[in-house]
């Protein structure tokens, strides 16, 4: 087992692990601690080989190991950066490594459109967190972004490649999770793009989960679009028996509607299990499953405003 | 008699004569009160004939603005909604199609868009939510109604017209708004 302290932390890991990882276990272990978690645009657990494009989850490494105490000399991503006996690392604590990151932040936003309030993904989008948390209020960027037009891919996802950050997860998720990837990045450097061949719809049974896995709005699903926003909808844990699939999903539904369907996310918001197109797109009534009950959303989730949990006093 | 307490107090019960029998004096002091509040200021306002000036930064019904080509700006993002601490805002969004673009700006718009105004507290919030700068409020009061139901305000009449007689000024609330940013940016 190796040591590792990560903003004054310490924790045992296995030779392996990366430092990011890491982190994710102290946060999982302690969750007073979940701060220190760095974010992450591109790397993704269930998806061999993700990770290392966005930069974001850089940390400061002030000592790479007990037998080679010196510092590394730039920020690392901590998604690809393995842990070494006795590593030090800062990332909260660190105002150079913040200041570096919101650098990050701005490249990733000097081509992102900024129509959080026509997007679908508000709400959910990491990209809005992390811009939040990390970002500044408002963009030097002066020249001209670049602009698609939206795309259809299939009858039930739409690309908008205009909000896409270039993280890959889509293209990983088809390669790993579905038979035939029909899509993938087109061209190279600041023209690369997501595209399918002659815009060729994804037919397999997985492909629906390109819309979880996508950090930003540039997946979404054509079914849910403009429908609602995803804080006036309410999640609900439920399940229905698949044979493609675990069948365990998230509904959310505004009254007895079910406006959509994803698959579970845990803290890190990474998907637990994938699940089935047919589940995802074709089961949109409450019938057809079974409801665990109301999913809890942490507090401070714009998805938990206006949604009460205890129970109302009687007016006499 | 011992007294109970010494706050009692000793009340005499002297014949009145006719004239207060009569409650003339008693009269005469209530006319006398009556007469001078006629040569009073009146603190009260004939009101639909005479209206009262509004502060600038009165909080009245709400308007949702279209842009200078008449272009409706809400794009039903359902900010003012959530924002909302009433619950008084709902929403329904609709895409636009093509041939509409001088309708609505961005490719999103509200469809329906209503505000319950026996809910709504007129707090400003919706307004302060708003990315677009599509609703402002305004000193205009809301009326009464004798159906609860109109007191639910659609886009019928939120939004306002077209022409430039009906274009409703929010230049004050939106000079406040604008300086409410700036002192939140540098406190």
């Amino acid at each position: 087992m190796l040591k590792v302290t990560i903003d004054g932390i310490e924790t045992q890991v296995e030779p392996g692990t990366t430092i990011l990882q890491a982190a994710r276990k102290i946060a999982t272990e302690q969750p007073e601690h979940s701060h220190l978690v760095p974010p992450a645009m591109c790397y993704y657990s269930p998806l061999e080989g993700s990770g290392g494009k966005c930069r974001t989850c850089i940390v400061k490494v002030t000592q790479g190991s007990e037998r080679d105490p010196r510092p590394m000399p730039k920020p690392v991503a901590s998604c690809q950066t393995q842990v070494m006996d006795g590593m030090v690392v800062e990332n909260t604590t660190n105002p150079d490594l913040l200041a570096a990151r919101k650098g990050v932040v701005e490249l990733l936003l000097i081509n992102h459109p900024l129509d959080c309030p026509v997007c679908d993904q508000a709400g959910e989008c990491h990209l809005q967190d992390l811009a939040f948390a990390h970002g500044a209020s408002e963009t030097r960027y002066e020249e001209e972004r670049r602009t698609f037009e939206r795309i259809d891919i299939g009858p039930y996802i739409q690309l908008h490649m205009t909000r896409c950050i270039l993280c890959y997860r889509c293209v990983y998720t088809a390669n790993q999770f579905t038979d035939e990837r029909v899509h993938g990045v087109l061209f190279r450097g600041d023209r690369a793009e997501i595209g399918t061949y002659i815009e060729k719809a994804i037919k397999n049974d997985f492909s629906g989960n390109v819309i979880d896995v996508c950090p930003v709005g540039a997946l979404t699903d054509k079914t849910f679009r403009f429908r609602s926003r995803v804080w006036f909808t309410r999640p609900f844990d439920a399940h229905r028996k698949c044979d493609k699939c675990c069948g365990k999903t998230v509904l959310w539904m505004a009254g007895d509607d079910v406006l959509r369907v994803t698959a579970r996310k845990d803290v890190f918001d990474e998907v637990e299990e994938f699940i089935c197109n047919e589940c995802r797109f074709d089961h949109k009534v409450k019938e057809d499953w079974t409801i665990e009950g109301p999913r809890s959303i942490h507090r401070h989730s714009v998805i938990s405003a206006n949604k009460y949990k205890a129970k109302a006093k009687t007016v006499v | 008699m011992q007294k109970l307490t010494n706050r009692s107090k000793v009340v005499s019960q002297k014949d009145m004569s006719f004239l207060e029998k009569a409650y003339v004096p008693a009269i005469l002091s209530g006319m006398g009160i009556t007469l001078k509040h006629f040569f009073k200021k009146k603190s009260t306002v004939a009101y639909p004939e005479q209206e009262r000036s509004f502060s600038p930064v009165y909080r009245g019904r709400h308007v949702l603005k279209r842009d200078d080509k008449g272009a409706e700006r809400c794009t039903a993002c359902g900010l003012c909604a959530v924002a909302c601490p009433a619950e008084a805002i709902t929403m329904t969004a609709a895409e636009r199609q093509k041939g509409e673009e001088s309708l609505y700006r961005e490719e999103k718009y509200a469809a329906v868009y209503e505000i319950n105004m026996l809910r709504c507290i007129f707090c400003g919030l919706c307004e302060e939510a708003c990315p677009k700068e599509a609703i402002f409020l305004t000193p205009n009061i809301t009326p009464a109604y004798y159906d609860r139901q109109d007191f639910v305000y659609g886009k019928d009449m939120l939004v306002e017209g077209i022409a430039p007689e009906d274009r409703v000024d929010v230049s004050k609330r939106q000079f406040w708004r604008d300086n409410l940013e700036s002192t939140q940016k540098n406190p």
